[in-house]
C-alpha cells in the first residue's frame, strides 16, 4: 500500500468517526465542533484523491463559512444544552432501516469487478476544473447564482418580516 | 495509489447514512441540517472518486456547484430557523405543527 492509499484510510476513518460523534451529540456546540473536524478531515480526502480545488473550497465554504454560521446561531438563540449522547432507542428503528440498505448496497459494489481495479494517482489543476466549470456548465453556475441571490432576498425578507411584526403590524 | 473505486464509494455511502441517520434521529433543528450537510459532502466525495476513476473533471465541477446549493440551503434553513425563534417558536422539530399563523 502506498503512502497515499494509507493517508486515504486515515482521512477517511476520522472523517467518518467525526460524523457519527457529531450525529449523536445533544450539546449541539459540541455536536458542530466535531461536524468541523469532519468537513477538514473530508477535505483532506478530495485533496488525496487529486482534487485540491474542491479540497481548499471545502475548507473554506464548508468548515470556514457554513459550519461557523451554526456555531453563530447557537450562541445567538442560546440553546439548551444537553449532555452525553442521544439515547440509543431513538437510533433503533431508522437504524436498522439504514443498516439493511447499505448491506444491499455493498453486496451490490462488491459484485461489480470494474470497481476493484486500483485508482490512478492524478492531481488535477485549479485552472483546468476552473475552465471544465465556466465552459461547459456555465449554464448551472448561472443557476447556482441565481439560487443564491434567491436565498439571499429571502433571508433578507423574513428579518424585515420580524422586524414589522415586532412593531404591532401583522407581519 | 492503490484504492479502488468501490472503497471510495463505501466511505461516501457510510457518510451518507450517518448523515440520514443524523437528520431522522434529531429533533434539534439545527442537528437535521448539520444532518443534510454530511449527506451533501457524501455525495461530492462520491463525485471526487467518479471524475478520478474516469479521468476527467466532471466531477470536480460537480462538486462545486453542490457547494453554492449547500450555502444556499444553510443560510436558508438557519435564517428561518431564527425567524421562528424570535416569534416564540422553538427548535423542536416537533413543535411545528401548524402551516398557518403567525
Amino acid at each position: 500500500m502506498t503512502a497515499l492509499g494509507a493517508l486515504f484510510y486515515l482521512l477517511s476513518a476520522v472523517m467518518l468517526a467525526a460524523a457519527g460523534l457529531a450525529a449523536t451529540r445533544r450539546n449541539p456546540i459540541h455536536a458542530v465542533c466535531c461536524a468541523v473536524v469532519a468537513f477538514l478531515a473530508s477535505a483532506g480526502v478530495f485533496t488525496v484523491l487529486g482534487a485540491p480545488l474542491p479540497g481548499a473550497l471545502q475548507v473554506v465554504v464548508y468548515a470556514g463559512a457554513i459550519m461557523v454560521l451554526f456555531l453563530f446561531i447557537i450562541m445567538l438563540l442560546g440553546l439548551p444544552v444537553g449532555q452525553g449522547s442521544v439515547p440509543a432507542t431513538r437510533l433503533a428503528a431508522p437504524g436498522v432501516l439504514v443498516g439493511a440498505s447499505l448491506v444491499a448496497l455493498f453486496t451490490l459494489l462488491i459484485r461489480d469487478p470494474a470497481g476493484l481495479t486500483p485508482l490512478p494517482a492524478a492531481t488535477a489543476a485549479p485552472g483546468a476544473v476552473g475552465a471544465v466549470l465556466f465552459g461547459d456548465y456555465w449554464l448551472a453556475v448561472e443557476a447556482v447564482s441565481i439560487l443564491l441571490f434567491a436565498a439571499l432576498a429571502a433571508v433578507l425578507l423574513l428579518g424585515r418580516a420580524r422586524r414589522g411584526h415586532k412593531g404591532g403590524e401583522p407581519a | 495509489m492503490n484504492v479502488p473505486l468501490s472503497h471510495v464509494l463505501v466511505v461516501a455511502a457510510l457518510l451518507f447514512a450517518v448523515g440520514g441517520l443524523c437528520a431522522a434521529c434529531r429533533r434539534n433543528v439545527l442537528m437535521i441540517l448539520v444532518g443534510v450537510e454530511f449527506m451533501l459532502t457524501a455525495a461530492s466525495t462520491a463525485f471526487v472518486g467518479g471524475a478520478l476513476a474516469h479521468g476527467n473533471l466532471d466531477g470536480q465541477a460537480a462538486v462545486i456547484l453542490v457547494m453554492g446549493l449547500a450555502a444556499a440551503e444553510a443560510a436558508l434553513g438557519l435564517a428561518l430557523l431564527v425567524h421562528a425563534r424570535r416569534g416564540g417558536g422553538t427548535t423542536d422539530i416537533d413543535g411545528y405543527r401548524r402551516l398557518s399563523g403567525e
